[in-house]
């Protein structure tokens, strides 16, 4: 019988540090540096059931569970990970890691690079997603865990589910790739080009170094949050929430608030300017940007997945519009053509992207059922 | 529309061990489930209904879901070995478009369909009534079913689209029948391919 879900509880992250240098795709290397990680369930005896959760673009190592005295500190996918949840950590041992460049506590622009004791700023290399693989894998090796049972990711984690089973086909049972694509289109890196410009052109940004002027480009990191989040939504969604709503019931022919989207764009944009760092922005829409499986076969994804050995689960929402279903379905055909096990699921959801952090029946269900396969 | 055993025996036998196969409207898996035990099949299904999607899931054999009336864009040509349709032909409203995408992303297609022209059916009409029965389970008001056509018709179909009938087994039940299917089978299974592609 079906267990009632329920948290993991209580987590506390922890903290890796390597000292092995780690080459990067960019040509530069990273002497040295730290991942924070957490994880939720036990490593069983065969070291056979760990499953690595990957963050997109603004997520972090905190997947599941809350921090001691701090209400509402759930983890970012706190409903898929727990007991009785999807991600059964009565079966699985989950891992999530901040990737490198991020804000979270892994060695990213604002910690201190240990070359000149100061904070990294735009010095911090350029890092890839297959960078993050590549740092991922040796937190593995840390953990003792030579295989994970699965990899799941959504958006850009997806991309990096996808990319471990082509760094490392040996040590992946199952991808699943959740409201991603195999490659960002022209449309896509143009929001991201917008979101970085105006961070960059931010008076406060001083190239990159704010943290020395004791400043934070908050402005340019806010307007950027404000175009994502319209991306993540869709058309209906947003109708439905906010409509043409207006705060004084007419219009009042002021630039202030007066639209119940501008209020809530401000506030989701003031919101993430104070605790997003602006750099961490800037490294990881470029990393979105970059990725591209298929770049090296002349964009031939089916010739790029043939080195892959993984199983896959393809999920995307019919009204997300950022990696829309037509994008995941490229993946599922090149996968179906290298002779890959595939499943694909177009779940009917009207939140646009952001549906894939949702606990929508259909698709928890799917997910469920995918996972409940998977053998340790 | 739940699959009989004498189906999936049919169509096992008119694959080869290891063969690339698509099952169009594969409902919760079972056939691909099948030929995957007694012929380890490479098995795709599509399907586009949630509940049943949730079920390949849970059957663990590869679903993708698409819309089958949109066409099969995407699939390359000739990548599977068969693509079979089974008691879903009649719930397609782009009937010769499905035919045509079958035979370009398979080398050969396997369809089945419940024969309208079966004497119980018949009866039914003449009774004044639209036939309901195991085969066509539904009422009128409620069937998922759009196309109704025959053996024969379905003959005439293949003639026009350049269609060649490898074989061809009429059922009523699990009873082979061999006079006069058109009036004795209630299922047919064809076997099929194009006929530029038989012909070499």
């Amino acid at each position: 019988m079906q267990q009632a879900p329920q948290s993991v509880g209580t987590v506390v992250p922890q903290r890796a540090h390597f000292t092995e240098p780690l080459p990067l795709k960019s040509g530069g290397v990273l002497p040295e540096y730290d991942l924070v990680y957490e994880t939720y369930g036990q490593l069983n005896a065969a070291r056979s059931n760990a499953v690595l959760v990957c963050h997109a673009l603004s997520g972090s190592h905190h997947v599941a569970g809350t921090y001691a005295d701090k209400p509402g500190s759930e983890g970012w996918w706190d409903n898929l990970v727990g007991p009785g949840k999807p991600l059964d950590t009565g079966k699985f041992f989950v891992i999530g890691v901040n990737n490198l460049g991020g804000c979270y506590g892994s060695s990213g622009p604002n910690a201190i690079n240990p070359a000149t004791g100061k904070p990294w700023g735009a010095d911090f290399p350029f890092v890839t997603v297959e960078d993050w693989v590549d740092a991922q894998a040796r937190l593995a090796d840390r953990l003792g865990i030579e295989r994970f049972a699965a990899v799941v990711g959504g958006s850009l984690g997806g991309m990096q589910a996808l990319s471990w089973t082509l760094q490392y086909p040996d040590r992946v049972g199952h991808a699943l790739v959740i409201a991603s694509a195999p490659k960002l289109t022209a449309q896509n890196i143009a929001f991201n080009e917008v979101a970085r410009q105006a961070i960059l052109k931010d008076p406060e940004f001083h190239g990159g170094h704010y943290y020395e002027h004791g400043v934070v480009p908050t402005r340019g990191l806010a307007l950027a949050r404000m175009i994502g989040h319209i991306t993540y939504l869709s058309d209906d969604a947003m109708g439905q929430k906010f409509g043409r709503t207006l705060r004084h019931d007419k219009p009042v022919f002021s630039y202030d608030v007066e639209f119940e989207i501008e209020s809530y764009l401000r506030y989701q944009g003031d919101k993430f300017a104070g605790y997003f760092d602006a750099n961490t922005y800037l490294l990881t829409t470029k990393a979105l940007d970059y990725y591209d499986p298929a770049f090296d076969y002349a964009g031939d994804l089916v010739a790029a997945l043939g080195r892959a050995k993984a199983d896959y689960l393809v999920v995307s929402f019919s009204t997300d519009w950022r990696f829309a279903p037509s994008r995941s379905r490229e993946i599922v055909y090149a996968l179906m053509h290298s002779d890959r096990r595939v499943s694909y699921a177009e779940i009917d959801c009207a939140a646009g992207h952001d549906s894939f952090l949702l606990d929508e029946p259909q698709y928890h269900a799917v997910l469920q059922a995918y996972i409940d396969n998977i053998r340790v | 529309m739940s699959f009989h055993r004498f189906d999936y025996d049919v169509i096992a036998n008119w694959i080869e061990p290891g063969e690339r196969v698509l099952d169009l409207g594969c409902g919760d898996g079972g056939l691909l489930r099948y030929l995957g035990d007694v012929r380890q099949v490479r098995g795709y299904g599509v399907e586009n209904d949630p509940a049943r999607l949730l079920a390949c899931a849970k059957n663990g054999v590869n679903v993708i879901q698409i819309d089958m009336e949109q066409g099969l864009a995407g699939f390359d040509d000739g990548f599977f070995d068969h693509v079979i349709m089974s008691l879903s032909l009649q719930a397609m409203r782009n009937t010769q478009g499905i035919l045509r995408e079958m035979l370009r992303v398979g080398h050969e297609a396997v369809v089945s369909f419940p024969n309208f022209a079966y004497w119980r059916h018949r009866q039914a009409i003449l009774n004044g009534h639209m036939p309901v029965s195991k085969n066509l389970p539904y009422e009128w008001y409620d069937t998922p079913n759009i196309r109704f056509f025959t053996i024969a018709d379905f003959d005439v179909l293949c003639e026009q689209e350049g269609i060649v009938i490898l074989e061809r087994l009429a059922f009523d039940e699990d009873k082979v029948i061999l006079d006069e299917p058109n009036f004795l089978a209630s299922v047919a299974l064809y076997r099929l391919a194009r006929k530029d592609a038989a012909a070499g």
